[in-house]
């Protein structure tokens, strides 16, 4: 009861004030830091997504496509999908130049998929990052 | 675009040097402790990447 009572006195912050960051910070990995001043951890960022991301197509990796089927398949490719759409303009860059890479059985084809779903994951706790520093809860 | 060719143990390092990275800069307040958390995963990557290697090959025989 206690702790429902301090979680509603913490004021929200507007939308308005972390929305552009966070959109950024999913179209361009590392650009919603740099839209809050923070250059080092933008460049990093950006660094590290981009080379994951461009690794895992060196490697030939397939993107995932949302497939209906038994729960697993679903959660597989739904699950996937998000993960790759979630590294923003490199995914859609990717796709609009026409990569389009079957799912091949080999080891490095593998991590390739994995490089790529994981870029997008990273990208989404730096998304997480941009929102609270911009909405003030960090620094 | 040629295709790259990586080990297991070439490829899980990168993921574990990329993912540190990442992980390290928005899990800390300041920046040595983003560094030394940083520092921190990649160590535990590539010891339990050393670790469960040999723990397969031990298991296969």
């Amino acid at each position: 009861m206690a702790t429902q009572d301090s979680e509603a006195k913490v004021p929200r912050a507007p939308i308005g004030q972390w929305l552009p960051a966070v959109l950024l910070a999913w179209f361009v990995p590392g650009g919603g830091h740099m839209l809050l001043k923070r250059h080092g951890r933008a460049a990093l960022i950006a660094v590290s997504i981009t080379l994951m991301f461009l690794f895992g197509l060196f490697m030939r990796g397939s993107m995932f496509t949302p497939q209906s089927g038994d729960l697993l398949t679903i959660l597989i490719n739904y699950g996937g999908f998000l993960g790759d759409l979630s590294s923003g303009i490199l995914y859609l860059a990717a796709t609009w130049l026409g990569y389009d890479q079957p799912d091949v059985a080999g080891h490095v084809y593998d991590y390739g998929t994995k490089f790529l779903v994981s870029a997008g994951l990273l990208n989404v706790l730096a998304m997480v990052d941009v929102y609270e520093i911009a909405a003030g809860k960090k620094s | 675009m040629p295709k790259m060719n990586l080990s297991h143990f070439e490829a899980a390092i990168l993921f574990a040097l990329f993912t540190s990275i990442v992980m390290g800069i928005v899990s800390k307040k300041t920046d040595s402790e983003r560094v030394r958390y940083g520092l921190y995963l990649f160590g535990c990557f590539v010891a339990s990447l050393i670790g469960l290697g040999w723990l397969m090959r031990l298991g296969h025989g």
